[in-house]
């Protein structure tokens, strides 16, 4: 119901509001999209730093294919995210022998070799000027170029991929994943296939973060390697962790809270990056969990504070 | 042919043989005891048979199949399935989620599937088996409990629950009465005859607490500083020297001290 009243909602402001607003967000609905599908991949434990430079991967493949081989919007879009999956198959496979912070760290130089590739090889990506004059993009003779349009072409594209990936997080193979989180040695001997399945998240992250990279390129008409650069990936990170990634809906109330102080931030222009940073500290510190674990917390009955404060002191001894 | 062969098998850290020159032989419908002094090499025999650690050396036959260094959910897969010493557990979800986990192997589920909700019937057959397990381990009470706020007792029994979930033909218990009470440890040795009697599992049975093993092992075999040490019934254990012996100062190895 709630989800209904937030649909027809958005499809009746873009019409009431000034087109830069329009463009915030169409940019928040692309978002919404790499912020999920970053924390789907993280549901195995698997924390990388390179969601960003996978999204453009996406972005180049449909830069490149939509230019180059003149294939149709609605086509591209998904196509982009079969190109980034695989590209994402192909990187998990040597980083499947690292976890925790030897993931993080690998996930990282990998992400960087990958905008090398960007800058260094200039047939076909363009060095560091990039890829432009990205065709408009058009659906069913109706051209996208409108912002309105575009909006709701996003808004599309980012329902429906929301929804599969909240149908994915409510199915046994996402029970799975967090089996992995927990103790992926139990979950290896109750019989998942530890290997198989965090390549398996990792290439549905993927997937997804390569729709929002098309998304992205058509938004821009042009891109180069800076629109996928540390800052954003950073800015990704703080979604999903003040929103929380324990539930599906953390990185959802992360992603729509912060586009609200950035958009009201908007005259501290140059303070952002403090102001991030020290809200990013601030919910390290002192809500872990992000926003989404207050809900529960609220709710969980003495015992289960009791029993959780317990287990966090026998953390605490050696041994 | 024996369900599990355990041929010359080796297993170093380093200098250290933990496991060395073991040969052991279990048949279908054994209930086998392993039992040794602490750091005897138990546990890490365990971890080489089901695959956590990759052997040094030997062979490993389950059901006539190598499968000595293979992939721990794929020898699960072919019905090979341990516990762990330590209570481990998914204590996100609770006493269901975790036993429904570990049928992974038997509710295979596509990406498609998970997202067109076609598994609807699949499930349903699976959660039948999930409580049918949960009520022959006794944990039907707390079925719908946070396996983190569970007893020690019925974290222990979970564990055993869940390994069932897999549907082994060889189930490999590492300790699993550790830190249980009398009461507790007297079911858990029932179902473990059980296990065999209802349900035609075979059964190796690593333990510390000797009087669970003499309880129900007709074979057991001591392992000491990673080598065999002896084989037999318990009453030949018993009365043998060498076992006497390892278990130095205890003259009565039946004694609660050690
Ligand atoms: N992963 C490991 N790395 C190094 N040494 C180990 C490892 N696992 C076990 N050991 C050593 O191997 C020996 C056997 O240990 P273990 O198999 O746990 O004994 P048990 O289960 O019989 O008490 C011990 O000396 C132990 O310290
Ligand atoms: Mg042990």
């Amino acid at each position: 119901m709630a989800v209904i009243t937030v649909l027809a909602v958005l499809c009746v402001i873009p019409f009431h509001m000034g087109l830069s607003r329009v463009d915030t967000a169409t940019v928040f609905f692309i978002s919404v999209i790499l912020a999920v599908s970053y924390r789907l991949i993280t549901t195995t434990g698997d924390w990388g730093f390179a969601h960003i430079i996978f999204q453009g991967v996406g972005a180049y493949a449909a830069a490149l294919l939509g230019k180059h081989a003149g294939i149709p919007f609605i086509v591209m879009v998904p196509l982009a995210g079969l190109v980034t999956a695989l590209v994402g198959a192909i990187v998990m496979y040597p980083m499947l022998r690292t976890k925790g912070f030897g993931f993080f760290i690998t996930s990282f130089a990998f992400g960087e070799l990958i905008r090398m590739i960007w800058v260094k090889v200039k047939d076909p990506f363009g060095g560091v000027g990039g890829i432009i004059n990205i065709p408009m993009p058009e659906l069913f003779g109706l051209k996208l170029f409108s912002l309105v349009n575009y909006y709701f072409a996003c808004m599309v594209f980012m329902v429906v991929s929301v929804f599969i990936m909240w149908r994915i997080d409510r199915s046994r193979i996402a029970n799975a994943w967090k089996a992995i989180h927990t103790d992926d040695m139990l979950a290896e001997c109750m019989g998942v296939n530890v290997a198989r399945y965090r390549t398996l998240a990792f290439t549905v992250g993927c997937f997804f973060a390569g729709i929002a990279g098309a998304l992205v390129a058509y938004r821009l008409g042009s891109i180069d390697p800076h629109n996928f650069n540390i800052n954003e990936m950073v800015y990704l990170v703080i979604w999903v962790v003040i929103g929380g990634a324990a539930t599906f809906w953390g990185p959802l109330i992360g992603v729509t809270l912060l586009t609200v102080v950035f958009e009201l931030s908007r005259e501290l222009e140059e303070w952002r990056p403090m102001m991030f940073g020290g809200i990013l500290i601030m919910f390290l510190i002192f809500l872990p969990g992000g926003i989404e674990s207050l809900l529960p917390a609220l709710r969980r009955p003495p015992s289960e504070h009791y029993a959780r404060f317990r287990k966090w002191l026998t953390t605490l001894r050696p041994g | 042919m024996a369900l599990l062969e355990v041929r010359n098998l080796s297993k170093n850290f380093g200098g250290l043989a933990a496991v060395s020159e073991f040969d052991l032989d279990v048949e279908e419908g054994e209930i086998r005891g392993i039992i040794g002094p602490n750091g005897a090499g138990k546990t890490t025999l365990f971890n080489v048979i089901s695959g956590t650690l990759r052997p040094s050396g030997g062979s490993i036959n389950f059901e006539g199949q190598s499968i000595a260094g293979k992939r721990p959910s794929a020898i699960a897969a072919m019905g090979a399935v341990r516990t762990f010493q330590r209570t481990a557990l998914f204590e996100d979800f609770d006493t269901m989620g975790n036993v429904s986990i570990a049928r992974h192997l038997h509710a295979k589920e596509t990406i498609f599937g998970a997202i067109l909700g076609t598994a609807r019937k699949m499930e349903l057959a699976n959660e039948r088996r999930a409580e049918e397990i949960i009520e022959f381990i006794g944990l039907g009470e707390v079925k719908h409990e946070l396996a983190i706020n569970l007893s020690h007792g019925h974290q222990r029994a979970l564990n055993v629950a869940m390994a069932l979930a897999a549907e082994p033909r060889l189930l490999m218990l590492d300790e699993p009465v550790a830190g249980m009470n009398p009461g507790e440890t007297a079911v858990m040795t029932d179902i473990i005859r059980n296990l065999r009697k209802d349900w035609g599992i075979t059964v190796i049975l690593v333990e510390h607490d000797m009087r669970t093993v003499m309880d129900v092992c007709e074979q057991i075999t001591v392992i000491n500083f990673g080598r065999k040490l002896a084989e037999g019934t318990p009453d030949e254990i018993v009365s043998n020297d060498d076992v006497i012996e390892a278990y130095l100062g205890s003259e009565d190895i039946l004694g609660e001290d050690f």
